[in-house]
């Protein structure tokens, strides 16, 4: 029933869950000291997509980001157990380097965070920490990326200007286009658009659906109509569960459960 | 029906009021007194010394006659004693800064270690004196030198610069390690190119304020034997050396009403060096405020 489903939502697109999983998750689960905060997290994220997680406040889903890319391993008594794969390998195996997954995947975070220093620097930051010092090929990676963040024109003529400077909106578009500029293949937003007015979130989701071409993403949000209205796959997080996941389409529409429901149409959380 | 009566209201304001006011008095006065005592200080200073300061001043060394006595081998003395304080002591306390706040787990043994630190920042400077006496001048046969002196001084001065560099290290905000760290820096990638650069105008506030310490501790360096009459200007890292305030030290010690002249005049030019380091500190850390401001 799953692929016609689709087919009634969907149409014209390619069955969505017949894509290949860029990075899947087997029975995750995750512990702050005696917390449990992550029970038995089982998902796909498709590869071209974007998967948006959603959820009351407290409900695991940032925790469960910061999994996909080991940020958590900076928070101390975190305990995680279950497999994250990337390319069907498990990131948290021992011969995996951290630098080298947060190179492939990277992360956007709620608040901007562009650094202290001018724009240019800022996106030549994460080639550079891999070293490239060639000028020209950082030029070049700087003008792709900040293209590819809507943030070119812009910004073409201030490129010596600090980060700062920058307005919130167009701050986070800074640091998209710092994490395009490693060439990652999966891009991680936790609520991007939060601290942004509405013509910001505006320019930050088109560029979004824009960017799935190339890369693989995955966005928590608060907003419902965000994530309807830009992903693909929806999951809906509760209590440290992930309580429902399906194609955003049937999630909006014909939620299997109950507390879904709920939850889309505004009834808590 | 409202809890408050206009009367009782207006008694009660009445009241906080005056409270309020009595209050600003007494602050007034206590910073006013602080001043004033301050004030009459340095008038003193200024009234005994000024008539001494003058190129002579700076240009003669130690001398048994007050007016042909000058502050030279002791400005000296004190300019290289800290240059060579701070070789010592910032590579080592910023790089133990770093070390506990950006790399250390937390741990009762990196917490022990904290504890002894601040507790080292208040220990007396003549201990430091005894120790560097101990260590420095005899088992590392250094004698009465300006390494000795150095050494001594970096000791006192270092857990005072672990603080400041923690402090330092600490405003710079999470979300720019995080946003490093997520780009696939490394953690040292990081501390260099992003936490460093944010915190060292914090970091060198901490680090002038403790040189500015150090260069008026008189106690240590007279436990480790600085000279009290030298006429030489140190030459390498054995010379032996004197500072301003031990130089001091001893014109106030001596009987001659010239030499109390004399030391009033070798204070004014410590307070002038003290006040411009001071400064220094200040405007990076204006500078510094400036930068994340915008």
């Amino acid at each position: 029933m799953d692929g016609s489903t689709v087919e009634l939502f969907d149409k014209g697109k390619t069955d969505l869950k017949a894509l290949p999983a860029r990075m899947e998750t087997r029975r995750l689960n995750l512990y702050y000291g005696d917390f449990h905060a992550l029970k038995d997290v089982s998902i796909e994220i498709k590869s071209n997509c974007i998967t948006a997680l959603i959820g009351p406040s407290g409900c695991g889903k940032s925790t469960f980001l910061r999994c996909l890319n080991r940020m958590n391993d900076l928070i101390e008594g975190v305990k995680i157990q279950g497999e994250v794969l990337l390319d069907g390998k498990n990131i948290y195996d021992p011969d995996v380097d951290v630098v080298d997954l947060r190179k492939r995947v990277g992360m956007v975070f709620q608040k901007p965070n562009p650094f202290p220093m001018s724009i240019y620097d800022n996106v030549a930051y994460g080639p550079r920490m891999h070293g490239i010092r060639d000028k020209r090929i950082l030029d070049e990676i700087v003008e792709t990326s900040l293209r590819q963040a809507a943030l070119w024109n812009e910004v073409k003529d201030k490129l010596k200007q600090s980060g700062l400077a920058l307005s919130g909106g167009q701050q986070q578009r800074l640091c998209i286009a710092r994490v395009l500029a490693v060439n990652p293949e999966v891009i991680l937003l936790d609520e991007p658009t939060s601290a942004l007015d509405p013509t910001a979130t505006y320019y930050i989701e088109e560029l979004l659906t824009e960017l799935k071409k190339d890369y693989t993403i995955v966005i928590v949000t608060h907003g419902m109509q965000q994530a309807a209205r830009i992903s693909d796959f929806t999951g809906f997080f509760l209590n440290g569960v992930l309580h429902e996941f399906d194609v955003t389409a049937k999630i909006f529409t014909m939620p299997e459960k109950k507390e879904t429901e709920d939850y889309i149409r505004g009834r808590f959380g | 029906m409202s809890h408050f009566t206009e009367a009782g209201l207006a008694r009660w304001h009445a009241r906080e009021h005056r409270r309020e006011a009595i209050f600003q008095v007494v602050g007034a006065l206590v910073v006013f007194t602080a001043m004033l005592m301050l004030a009459v200080l340095l008038t003193k200073i200024l009234l005994d010394g000024f008539a001494r300061l003058g190129w002579d001043f700076f240009a003669q060394s130690s001398s048994r006659f007050a007016d042909r006595a000058g502050v030279k081998v002791a400005l000296v003395g004190s300019f290289y004693l800290m240059i060579l304080t701070a070789l010592i002591a910032v590579p080592i306390g910023v790089g133990a800064a770093i070390y506990l706040e950006e790399f250390a787990k937390r741990n009762w043994w990196t917490r022990l270690i904290e504890i002894n630190i601040t507790n080292l920042a208040g220990v007396p400077s003549i201990i430091y004196g005894l120790l560097g006496l101990q260590v420095f001048v005899r088992t590392l046969s250094m004698d009465r030198s300006l390494i000795a002196g150095a050494c001594t001084l970096a000791l006192l001065i270092l857990p005072v610069i672990i603080t400041a560099a923690r402090e330092g290290l600490r405003t710079v905000p999470n979300s720019l390690r995080y946003g490093s760290l997520a780009l696939g820096a490394t953690q040292w990638q990081t501390v260099r190119y992003t936490v460093l650069p944010v915190a060292m105008p914090s970091i060198l506030t901490g680090v002038i304020l403790a040189l500015s310490r150090a260069i008026g501790e008189t106690a240590p360096l007279l436990v480790i034997g600085a000279y009290v009459y030298l006429t030489r200007l140190p030459e390498g890292l054995t010379s032996p050396f004197t500072t301003l305030p031990v130089q001091i030290y001893d014109w106030i010690s001596r009987p001659q009403a010239a030499f109390h002249e004399n030391a009033a005049a070798g204070i004014i030019v410590l307070l002038a060096l003290l006040l411009t380091l001071n400064a220094a500190a200040i405007y990076l850390r204006n500078r510094y405020q400036k930068r994340l401001a915008i």
